[in-house]
């Protein structure tokens, strides 16, 4: 049964930057990193110590709440140096690849004659689990549960995202194993939804539901997606996987290796020439931008736009991403800022702002608040970029005055920090809507569990 | 260095000072600040707070003007004297009288506003420049200058402040200001003699040579609470040449104001549209009343029962109300489905106000702020609606 997802509700921001459908190989790091953050939640244990010989795929640390969770060094190498910052909380974990790459060898398998528990058990000794997280509270799934249903998006609404149906080309073997590995985890569906517009190499794959989806940003965040299929209701686990990884669990399962090989976009007004690369997760920022980006102060992001996190040269590409973004910082004064007629920038409003006039147009946003942080007064604005059915004000002075009841009560379990990301964007009194929203899931994750 | 950097350098060398808000207040008026994200996403869109409350004050600024033309003309028109509603004349009897009132009400407020900011450690907060503006449009002419200051006082301090400021607040400030003028000083809020300028003999060495007590300056809702006839045209009530308070008079401006406000996307056009249909529903009620013989011209209701049911939407406070104040996004209700309520109930409530109280005519101002108490009631049950539905998708589940 396919069921078709169509939303009104929201907002494409168009920026200019795309990445142009070409890719090259990006020069190669020598130093990859890891960041235990960006595993939310997770208090990282170390496997080994510094000066230790690694293989790509071997574990750098483990889960303290469940050491059978491993996360994986992307190359082989040395682990080099471990950044620790307040309480000794382990930052940063460097290591410095190999010349030639050893990877681990995990055995080939075959996911069809594999039952729910070795694919589980395979997954978490490869390291390969932690690509799978779990909707309530966004956290990387926690491997005792059994999700109702999984959800991969394959479609990427946000803004100057990379294009699944380009850079999964040729990937249907890995991505078939990967899903049919997901099918045995759970009572439920694999749901996969696909751009209505294109032909993704994700249609014509087998043990899973497929969706076509068309409308404005986030009818790709996979939240959206759980909320028109299967909403999740109190009690409930889903699991969401990024396609981009399920192509490292499919090559996991064909060739016993873990490849943290992907292609990601490198995008952005402030990229000179937008395109995509293939690189490791990990690897070093200055190897994915360095030479490639116009001079000024400039604002590195590794993911989108909206949900991405900030990173200098010495930073790396997340964990999760496939995109790399460079806008120009918006670290300046704009004189009467506040009631000269507004051209250049987004709007959702015609408040002297033109945005309207030109539906097509593609801008080049900076960093700028264009704002002071105030008090929620205008109201009826988040409704318009929201697509779920949840009040996204009420829910977030509830995150915001802790009131658990409340917070369950009006659908916390149903969201991540993601699906505020428009509202934010929009938001008139500069409110940090993401921020607010994952310390609502912390605390929920803490007091409810 | 240009003025960019002097103010970003005194900004900096000034950081831990405890006026830092006040001078903030001024340099961002000039400058949006230089801040960036460093939270969440990565871009925002254009929009401030002070744009949004800059696009109000705009809509104002017709309604103010033309208050003014239309206090000098009402005042030359009371006294016996004709001169052309656009002239020089009536205009410049406006400004002397009109422009006070506005300077008072932002100088007070914002005074009380960067007092608060300092005490607190917060930046100034824009809500008060719209009411600054709404406070000076929604009084008598002739309002002595002191009595606003104190209601402004009371208004911006326990109408906003000690809830926290804006965004905060129960009640709208501007009507919580209006209100109190209106209960402490009933006398120079209410009666036939204070909304035309020079008409109040407490007024005076203003009026030269004319008799205090010859001058009839009451506005329509006043006539007709008495039983009076209606002394003006439709068309009058329409375009505004009527005693009243400074700005409420033109409904033709207060629409085009509605308008730009719908058009900016900045004033609710949900609450706007369903205020007027409940006003109407109302209005319909008590012709219907009237001509079912139910009331008869002897009642003292007769005269309001019977005002055509459209009419009410042009005499009184109401246009101005229902686009300005009735449409306050932190006092009204934040649901769309509340807002639907919650309008239609302020029109509904505004109108029967209106004709059973004779005592104040002016339903509008009580009717707004009723519904303002009441907002948070209607917001709960329509979020009770959003979460008894999850609830049920769960037990269908379940079950």
């Amino acid at each position: 049964m396919s069921q078709d997802i169509k939303i009104k509700k929201g907002l494409d921001i168009k920026l200019k930057g795309k990445a142009e459908k070409v890719t090259e190989t990006s020069v190669s790091s020598n130093v990859y990193t890891l960041k235990p953050e960006d595993f939310h939640s997770i208090i990282p244990k170390l496997s080994v110590k510094v000066g230790a010989k690694l293989k790509a795929g071997e574990a750098v640390f483990f889960n303290k709440a469940n050491e059978d969770m491993k996360f994986p060094s992307p190359v082989s190498g040395e682990l080099v140096d471990i950044i620790r910052g307040e309480k000794r909380k382990i930052l940063e974990l460097k290591i410095e690849a190999d010349s030639t790459q050893e990877f681990v060898d995990f055995g080939v398998k075959n996911p069809k004659e594999m039952n729910g528990e070795e694919i589980k058990a395979h997954l978490l000794a490869s390291g390969c689990w932690p690509f799978i997280k779990q909707r309530p509270y966004d956290v990387v799934a926690d491997a005792a549960n059994s999700p109702k249903a999984i959800f991969v998006s394959a479609y990427a609404s946000a803004p100057l995202a990379a294009n699944y149906n380009y850079v999964l080309d040729g990937k249907d073997k890995e991505l078939q194993a990967a899903v049919t590995a997901l099918s045995k985890l759970t009572s439920g569906d694999v749901h996969v939804s696909v751009g209505k517009k294109g032909k993704s190499p994700l249609e014509g794959l087998d043990n899973c539901t497929i969706h076509k989806v068309s409308g404005p940003h986030p009818v790709g965040n996979v939240g959206t997606q759980i909320a028109k299929i299967n909403p999740i209701n109190k009690g409930e686990i889903v699991w969401t996987v990024t396609p981009q990884d399920l192509v490292i669990i499919g090559e996991l399962l064909l060739t016993g290796k873990f490849n943290a090989e992907r292609t990601i976009a490198l995008a952005g007004a402030s990229v000179k020439d937008p395109k995509y690369y293939t690189t490791k997760i990990g690897a070093n920022m200055a190897s994915i931008v360095e030479g490639k980006i116009k001079d000024g102060n400039q604002r590195i992001i590794s993911g989108n736009v909206l949900t991405g996190k900030a990173q200098d040269l010495k930073g790396a590409l997340g964990f999760y991403d496939n995109v790399v973004t460079v806008i120009p910082e918006g670290d300046d004064y704009e004189f009467f800022g506040w009631t000269m007629p507004v051209f250049k920038k987004i709007s959702t409003t015609r408040a002297l702002t033109f945005s309207w006039l030109s539906p097509k147009k593609k801008y080049n946003l900076n960093t700028n608040t264009n704002g002071e942080h105030r008090a929620f007064v205008v109201t009826g604005q988040y409704e318009e970029v929201f697509p779920l059915d949840i009040f996204p004000m009420q829910i977030l002075k509830a995150c915001m005055y802790k009131d658990l009841d409340e917070m369950e009560a009006l659908g916390m379990y149903e969201v991540a920090p993601e699906d505020f990301a428009l509202t934010e964007f929009v938001c008139i009194s500069k409110q940090p809507h993401q921020e607010i929203i994952r310390k609502g899931l912390d605390l929920m994750l803490k007091e409810i569990g | 260095m240009g003025l960019k950097q002097n103010l970003h350098k005194f900004k900096e060398q000034n950081k831990d000072k405890k006026w830092l808000p006040a001078f903030s207040a001024i340099h961002t008026f000039l400058y949006t600040p230089n801040e960036t994200t460093h939270s969440g996403g990565h871009v925002r869109g254009a929009d401030d707070l002070k744009r949004t409350m800059n696009m109000v004050v705009l809509a104002l600024v017709p309604c103010l003007i033309f208050g003014m033309f239309n206090t000098g003309f009402q005042h030359y028109a009371a006294i016996g004297e004709s001169v052309d509603f656009l002239s020089m004349d009536a205009f410049l009897v406006g400004l002397t009288k009109v422009l006070p009132l506005v300077i008072v009400s932002y100088v007070v407020g914002l005074g009380v506003e960067f007092i608060f900011a300092i005490i607190k450690g917060h930046e100034v907060e824009e809500g008060y420049l719209v009411t600054g503006m709404l406070v000076p449009l929604i009084v008598p002419v002739d309002i002595p200058l002191w009595m606003l200051a104190v209601a402004v006082i009371f208004g911006v301090v326990i109408g906003k402040e000690v809830f926290g400021g804006t965004g905060m607040n129960i009640l709208n400030p501007a009507l919580t200001i209006r209100a109190f003028l209106f209960f402490a000083y009933p006398t120079w809020m209410s009666g036939d003699k204070v909304w035309v300028h020079g008409a109040d003999p407490r007024v005076q060495n203003l009026v030269e040579g004319a008799t205090p007590d010859a001058i009839s300056g009451e506005t329509i809702m006043g006539a007709l609470a008495q039983g009076k006839e209606m002394a003006y045209t439709v068309s009058d009530m329409f375009f505004g040449f009527i005693p009243g308070s400074v700005g409420e008079t033109s409904t033709l401006l207060i629409l085009l104001a509605g308008l730009f406000l719908i058009f900016t996307k900045i004033g609710s056009w949900r609450i706007m549209l369903s205020s007027v249909v409940g006003a109407l529903v109302m209005g319909l009620i008590f012709n219907g009343v009237v001509s079912a013989g139910w009331i008869t011209e002897t009642s003292k209701f007769y005269s309001l029962m019977s005002t055509e049911f459209w009419h009410h939407l042009l005499i009184g406070g109401f246009a101005f109300g229902v686009v300005f104040m009735a449409t306050d996004p932190v006092t009204a209700s934040q649901t769309t489905k509340g807002k639907w309520i919650y309008g239609f109930l302020i029109g509904f409530i505004s109108i029967m106000i209106r004709v059973f109280n004779p005592a104040y005519p002016e339903g509008v101002m009580l009717a707004i702020l009723l519904m303002n108490v009441f907002a948070p009631t209607i917001d709960h049950y329509v979020v009770q609606g959003n979460v008894k539905r999850r609830l049920k998708r769960l037990k269908a589940k379940t079950a």
